[in-house]
């Protein structure tokens, strides 16, 4: 049994032109060099591998699809939202970061504008309401300025929020959990940290009753395994178009 | 011009629950059937147990047909409409009981006489105001022989409580009497469900599992449930929810009289002068067809059958086919399963392994088994408490006060209290009123630029009582299993976009007040059957597919007995 999620990501040729269209475009903007490389450098397997200190201490390279700047804002929010601590891992370790990454190329791309938006927005925020961008925050002030952005109250002209600042938290905050709590194939999950954080056993295609009655009594091992290692299942499929 | 095809016998437009059932009488009768589907055939290789693509990446809408008809929703005519983000009943063969949950209950027999029923008990007076409710043209016993039969079609997994009059404990004393017992036994509980059932027999209530058409043991050739957790939104990896993709179609198809066209996606139904139907126009993708036939059943779900017959004017039907008594639309409601109870309790309940139809049910407060003398309301709502949990939307669940939902104390909290909530599924009885309706939408289209439809309707009073009442029931069997805490939703208002629709379409004798006569065939266009829930007229406190199922061959079987009288 693998220990280690199996990327057999399973790419449609409407994904691979979506996917081409939107590193095209970031190639255009000033920041976003190195985007073709990107992938990998985010939050690599490796690095996280070698401990959260290293995950941690790793630049957050250029995602795919946000600047080097926007990615470094990302990166400290996620952190902020499942931190790393004397609980185990958090978000970034578990690759929330490239799950987001690789999400606004597919299946959230309507999303980049917003993310872009939010961002900076969540920065001029930072700025005007606590004196300094949100990356040199402390820890207790990054909180309370997230803290004002998700109950709304960073909303505001000038601010540059489009409508509820807090709309911007729940789409980081959702995807971030999706990136964390699902399936490692979309890049996020990674070494199962969000299942052992939560105690969910593990995708399994059949559970026996002996099975349950070991979840029951808390015995039961965890599968440590994608959905996509059981061998069966085949490329998602959607509607050509 | 749209490429005109061979004549059918009958055409059947969608093959989902009850399309895909009725395939399989009028193919053994040897009508020659052509199934027109608007997705396509989809096998357990494409039911990977990912909560991403099932429940974040609505897979349900992979084929777009519903996405681009999604609906506008308003709760009065006072409102404007705004269109829905989405909605997951899914275009394929086999249709939404593919990733359904497959709770797959019989109506009781008070649901068919709710009118005459509240007369004689309580008297006229306490039929609420407003309401457009009829007794159904029969009674449940008419159905069970289809109920029964269709049990064993597709499998059916449950417990009986009532065979033939002789009450079983074990299982629901309020269902209306059955021929014989389910074919197979229920699907298992865990330790929590048992507390559960134990709790409510404390209260004194009747508590059993619940029907589901998932197998719990092998039947026809395909295994038993491995309790997995995907089941809702997402399809069996096991082929051991059975659609009418594994069960009924493929028995027509070995017929040799049912031939399926997938990607077949319908927009209007042709009529001739005297007002007969002749065929359907469709489009697959740039083409377009006209498939004649002598017998038209339209099998979509509620809305797109309403929305195919208001799209089909012709000088026989100026306001829509079969809708010159302006009916189509009417008598529309949307099934009452919110205002929800949910509770955060001081052990784990090891729920990752559960699926929706697992679980336990409790009757005693659902249709008229209760005395409602001393209550504000009719009808009732049918307890379920299931097992079912995934991670992502385990590890978003609410804090119930008890600090913010993200951060390292956060962390904390839902280490511990991830697998130690529960809420409440309580469907409730919902009545059709007269200012409840469907019709086209007259600003969104979809993609081929035909309008969409609108919903009008809001819950009324009785709804809004009989959920308060509801949640009253379940708190106290929350306070029974020592939950921590309890959270109730607001009691309901817009009624919206649902997976339980009914109406549009609704069956009766009267043509005045109804659209289809007794056996689901248009008053006034006599060979254009309507198979699904817009036939019915009132909800029941429970799920609809089986009724659907069991009037949708009782519709089938008609037509085979009656052919000439409705073909010719």
């Amino acid at each position: 049994m693998s220990d280690k999620p199996i990327d057999r990501r399973a790419i449609s040729r409407r994904d691979l032109l979506k996917t081409a269209g939107a590193a095209g475009a970031a190639a255009l903007i000033p920041g976003a060099a190195g985007a073709k490389e990107a992938p990998a450098s985010v939050a690599d397997t490796a690095a996280v591998r070698a401990g959260p200190a290293a995950a941690a201490a790793a630049p957050a390279g250029p995602l795919m699809n946000l600047t080097a700047a926007e990615t470094e804002l990302l990166s400290a929010m996620v952190d902020r939202l499942i931190p790393s601590d004397d609980m185990g891992p958090g978000a970034l370790e578990a690759g929330a970061l490239r799950y987001i990454d690789r999400a606004l190329s597919e299946a959230e791309s309507d999303s980049v504008e917003a993310y872009r938006i939010g961002l900076a927005a969540l920065d001029r925020y930072a700025r005007y309401s606590r004196g300094a961008p949100f990356l040199e925050l402390s820890d207790e002030d990054k909180d309370s300025v997230l803290i004002d952005v998700q109950l709304g109250g960073a909303t505001g002209a000038g601010v540059g929020f489009v409508g509820s600042s807090g709309a911007f938290f729940n789409m980081v905050k959702s995807h971030t959990w999706q990136g964390v709590f699902g399936d490692p194939m979309y890049g996020g999950n990674i070494d199962f940290i969000g299942w052992d954080l939560i105690g969910y056993p593990g995708a399994r295609m059949r559970v026996s009753e002996q099975d349950q009655r070991e979840l029951e009594a808390g015995q039961l091992p965890p599968a440590r395994r994608s959905a996509y290692d059981y061998g069966q299942f085949q490329l998602i499929r959607g509607e050509e178009d | 011009m749209p490429r005109q095809l061979r004549s059918a016998d009958v055409v059947v437009v969608g093959l989902g629950a009850a399309g895909g059932v009725s395939v399989q009488p009028l193919a053994e009768a040897g009508l020659d059937v052509v199934g027109l589907e608007a997705g396509t055939w989809l096998d357990r290789r494409d039911f990977a147990p990912d909560e991403i693509r099932n429940n974040y990446r609505d897979w349900p809408m992979l084929v777009k047909k519903t996405f681009n008809e999604r609906m506008t929703s308003r709760a009065t005519e006072e409102q404007s409409a705004n269109r829905i983000g989405g909605h997951p009943m899914m275009n394929a063969v086999g249709g939404t009981t593919l990733h359904y949950w497959a709770q797959s209950w019989r109506l009781n027999p008070w649901d068919f006489r709710v009118v005459s029923e509240t007369r004689r008990r309580y008297g006229a007076g306490r039929l609420p105001a407003g309401s457009t409710v009829e007794d159904w043209p029969f009674g449940y016993e008419e159905l069970e022989p289809y109920y029964d039969r269709v049990e064993r079609e597709i499998g059916v997994s449950g417990q009986a409580g009532n065979v033939r009059g002789d009450i079983d404990r074990r299982g629901n004393r309020f269902e209306g009497p059955r021929q014989r017992a389910y074919p197979m036994r229920p699907l298992r509980w865990t330790a929590y469900l048992e507390r559960m059932a134990d709790a409510a027999r404390s209260l004194g209530w009747h508590a059993f599992p619940g029907p589901a058409a998932i197998n719990s043991e092998a039947y026809q050739g395909r295994p038993g449930c491995g309790y997995h957790g995907f089941c809702s939104s997402g399809g069996c990896p096991l082929d051991a929810k059975n659609s009418p993709h594994l069960t009924t179609i493929p028995r027509a198809l070995e017929t040799g009289n049912l031939r399926v066209v997938p990607r077949a996606h319908v927009t209007t139904i042709e009529v001739d002068s005297s007002g007969r139907t002749t065929g359907v126009n469709y489009v697959t993708g740039n083409e377009e067809f006209f498939q004649p036939a002598r017998v038209v059943l339209i099998a979509g779900y509620t809305y797109e059958n309403v929305r195919l017959l208001l799209l089909s004017k012709s000088r026989a039907y100026p306001e829509g086919l079969a809708n010159n008594h302006g009916q189509v639309g009417r008598h529309y409601l949307s099934h009452h399963q919110g205002a929800g109870v949910g509770a955060l309790l001081p052990y784990d309940t090891g729920a990752w392994y559960g699926l929706p139809a697992q679980g336990v049910a409790v009757d005693d407060f659902a249709d008229d088994n209760f005395d409602h003398s001393g209550l504000d309301f009719i009808g009732g709502g049918n307890l379920w408490a299931m097992s079912d949990r995934r991670p992502i939307s385990a590890a978003s669940m609410g804090t119930y006060g008890r600090g913010r939902n993200w951060g390292s104390a956060w962390k904390r909290f839902i280490r511990e209290n991830v697998d130690r909530t529960h809420s409440f599924y309580i469907q409730k009885t919902t009545l059709p009123y007269e200012d409840n309706y469907l019709d086209l939408d007259p600003q969104y289209t979809d993609e081929l630029g035909l309008p969409v439809i609108r919903i009008t309707a809001q819950y009324k009073d009785n709804e809004r009582a009989i959920a308060a009442y509801m949640q009253d029931r379940a708190e106290e069997w929350y306070r029974e299993l020592g939950a921590l805490e309890i959270t109730r939703g607001g009691l309901g208002n817009t009624m919206g976009a649902s997976t339980h629709a009914y109406g549009g379409t609704r069956m009766g004798d009267d043509p005045e007040t109804n659209v289809v006569d007794r056996w689901g065939f248009a008053h006034e266009a006599p060979n254009l059957g309507v198979l699904g829930a817009s036939v019915m007229g009132t909800s029941g406190a429970r799920n609809p597919t089986l009724t659907v199922q069991a009037l949708a061959w009782r519709t089938a079987q008609h037509l085979v007995d009656a052919w000439r009288d409705i073909a010719e």
